[in-house]
């Protein structure tokens, strides 16, 4: 029973990274229609450079100067840094190739991607980085006759909060209108003086601090290596095709259903984990290409 | 856009092309040292997987993100074959290889033919990825991580005519397997080039260029981009079994999706609407990965920089680009 209970937690854990990922991913293409195989690279991105302020800020600071509330607060910087190179990258890379095939929109960001890689390597060196103290001075708290990371409940309610923040912004705020009306129909968005570029700006940087943020939630419970956003990408991809390109719920139960299948197949059939959902991709959009709550 | 050569003239005038072609590629391992030949062994290998890759994307309008899979194939099964059935020949890898990557083929292409654009793309990543995983993680069958090692010296080439045992054996087997690659590679284009302008070549192109009025027309849409992905697959996975015995190990590494991006860029940066373009791409690309791996650590960023400069700047790709130049200084001569 406790197994359970912990496998259960574990699910939402990782629930929570993939959503903040692939809600990223699926915004970036709700709105501008780009699959950025970058994604993955700029949630690692902000693996490296949370693990990297906290690294050095602890190392700086004096004895007790930096309580957990301290690190904790440092953390969503790598998110920031994100949205910046989000914020760069869009108007110099993406924006003249709006108007060319999708083909040209895979091949700049994996072009991205080859560079993102690098860079980080370039950056930060071949050693993986970690924020682990703050996971150790959060302790645990027992289930059953276990004990549990309280960081991975910290980790849960940041993706809770993120995915009613995120559904607030959209549904609920004057960008979010701007932001849906951009999405539908950009031209017609445009002849009603919405500043269409900026918007699209604003949309991908978003979309990166959404990566970004993932990343830095991550790295105090998992260090950042090299080739994570590589991996990572693709269970992203997972994701969105099974709770639809474009869709924000789409992909919270895409995330849920992520990680449980995953959780459920460490533990039952650890070879065939990663085949499985792929297979269940294949199979959604198979089916029902636009996922489950996608549109065409 | 490739030309069409409807006249006799413009028939000649590729055939004496590809005749020079072909013998300066069959003289040049006299001229230039060991390492070179390997390389450009290398080159004439990843052609023949571009050249496939590019009847779905140039010819069919279909971008597959998941080409690795089809390589991978080629490459695990030639492994396969001789760990486990301790055959020797060439020959018998390339053709149970080969059989072995068209039914793979056909399974994945009967499932991701059933879409286009994006949807094809995500499609054809996710069941390749499912290839890599299963390589990852059942390494009791694949070694896992490790790969298998394919060593040269337990091959024969022409039927058991080519072997290489006793001392000075891997200076033979680099000339030879030159030799054999490029006979395969000449075949390969002959084939390719057959295809793109036979009928069923237009057929597909029709398609790319437009669905609808090419439905109107008569053409089963959907059962000429499963064929166009069969050929397609099975030719990469030519390449595969090709570059296993060179190599000496497969590892889940060309299963993963990245070599499916690598075998994205050598067409483009070659030029995927021209037939020669993958052929060039696909060359460069094997030298420009040589020399970033050996000037710098850091030659991903290059590798990607000239992807997005190329985009940017050059979508036409090398042989494009060259032909809109040369087409320029015609122009100007007249």
């Amino acid at each position: 029973m406790t197994i359970l209970v912990i496998q259960i937690l574990n699910s939402f854990f990782y629930a929570a990274v993939l959503f903040l990922i692939a809600a990223g991913l699926s915004l970036i293409y709700g709105v501008m229609r780009i699959v950025n195989l970058a994604h993955g690279s700029l949630y690692a991105l902000g693996a490296y450079v949370s693990a990297w302020i906290v690294g050095s800020a602890v190392g700086h600071a004096l004895e007790g100067n930096l309580g957990l509330a301290g690190t904790l607060l440092l953390l969503p910087l790598g998110a920031v840094a994100v949205a910046a190179v989000g914020a760069v990258i869009e108007p110099t890379l993406l924006r003249p190739l709006y108007r060319r095939s999708e083909e040209y929109h895979l091949l700049v960001t994996f072009g991205l991607l080859m560079i993102l890689e690098d860079v980080m390597k370039l950056l930060f060196g071949r050693t993986p980085l970690s924020a682990g103290q703050i996971m150790d001075q959060m302790g645990s708290i027992p289930v059953g006759r276990l004990m549990y990371p309280t960081y991975n409940l910290f980790v849960v309610t940041v993706g809770i909060a993120a995915a009613i923040g995120l559904w607030a912004f959209i549904y609920r705020t004057k960008f979010g209108v701007i932001l849906r009306a951009t999405s539908q129909d950009r031209r017609m968005a445009a002849a009603l003086g919405i500043n269409v570029s900026r918007v699209y700006v604003q949309a991908f940087a978003i979309g990166c601090f959404m990566a970004g943020l993932g990343g830095a939630v991550v790295v105090p419970a998992q260090a950042a290596v090299l080739g994570l956003g590589i991996e990572v990408l693709i269970l992203a991809f997972v994701v969105v095709v099974i709770g639809g390109l474009g869709s924000l719920q789409g992909a919270l139960v895409g995330a849920l259903i992520v990680s449980f299948v995953r959780t459920a197949g460490i533990q039952f059939f650890p070879e065939i984990e990663l085949a499985v959902l792929y297979l269940i991709a294949a199979a959604v959009l198979l089916v029902r290409p636009t996922g489950m709550f996608g549109r065409a | 856009m490739e030309r069409t050569a409807a006249t006799a003239t413009s028939i000649w005038r590729i055939t004496i092309g590809a005749a020079i072609a072909l013998v300066i590629l069959a003289v040049l391992p006299q001229l230039v040292d060991p390492y070179q030949t390997v390389l450009l062994t290398y080159g004439l290998i990843m052609a023949i997987a571009a050249l496939g890759f590019n009847l779905l994307l140039g010819y069919t309008g279909l971008l597959s993100f998941g080409h690795s899979a089809y390589f991978g194939a080629g490459a695990y099964l030639v492994a396969f074959i001789m760990r486990d059935f301790g055959a020797h020949s060439m020959e018998l890898c390339i053709v149970g290889g080969m059989l072995g990557t068209l039914i793979i083929a056909a399974t994945f292409g009967f499932v991701c033919v059933r879409h286009t654009r994006i949807f094809f793309g995500i499609l054809t990543l996710a069941l390749s990825q499912v290839l890599w995983s299963l390589a990852f993680k059942f390494f009791w069958v694949t070694g896992g991580t490790d790969g298998i090692r394919v060593p040269y010296a337990n091959l024969t080439l022409l039927g058991g005519l080519v072997d290489f045992k006793g001392s000075g054996s891997f200076q033979r087997f680099i000339y030879a397997y030159y030799y054999y690659v490029l006979a395969l590679f000449a075949v390969s284009t002959i084939i390719m080039w057959v295809i793109a302008h036979s009928p069923f070549g237009k057929a597909l192109q029709a398609i790319r260029d437009n669905e609808t009025r090419a439905r109107f027309v008569g053409i089963s849409v959907r059962r000429y981009r499963w064929i166009a992905f069969m050929i397609s697959g099975t030719l990469t996975g030519l390449a595969g079994i090709l570059w296993v015995p060179l190599n000496g190990l497969t590892t889940p590494d060309i299963l993963y999706w990245p070599f499916s991006g690598e075998i994205v860029f050598m067409t483009v940066l070659g030029g995927f609407r021209s037939f020669t373009g993958p052929i060039v791409g696909a060359i460069a690309f094997n030298y420009l990965k040589t020399y970033a791996i050996a000037s710098t650590e850091y030659w991903q960023l290059l590798l990607g920089v000239v992807l997005v400069i190329l985009v940017m700047a050059l979508p036409a790709g090398i042989v494009g680009t060259t032909a809109r130049l040369a087409a320029k200084l015609r122009r100007r001569t007249k």
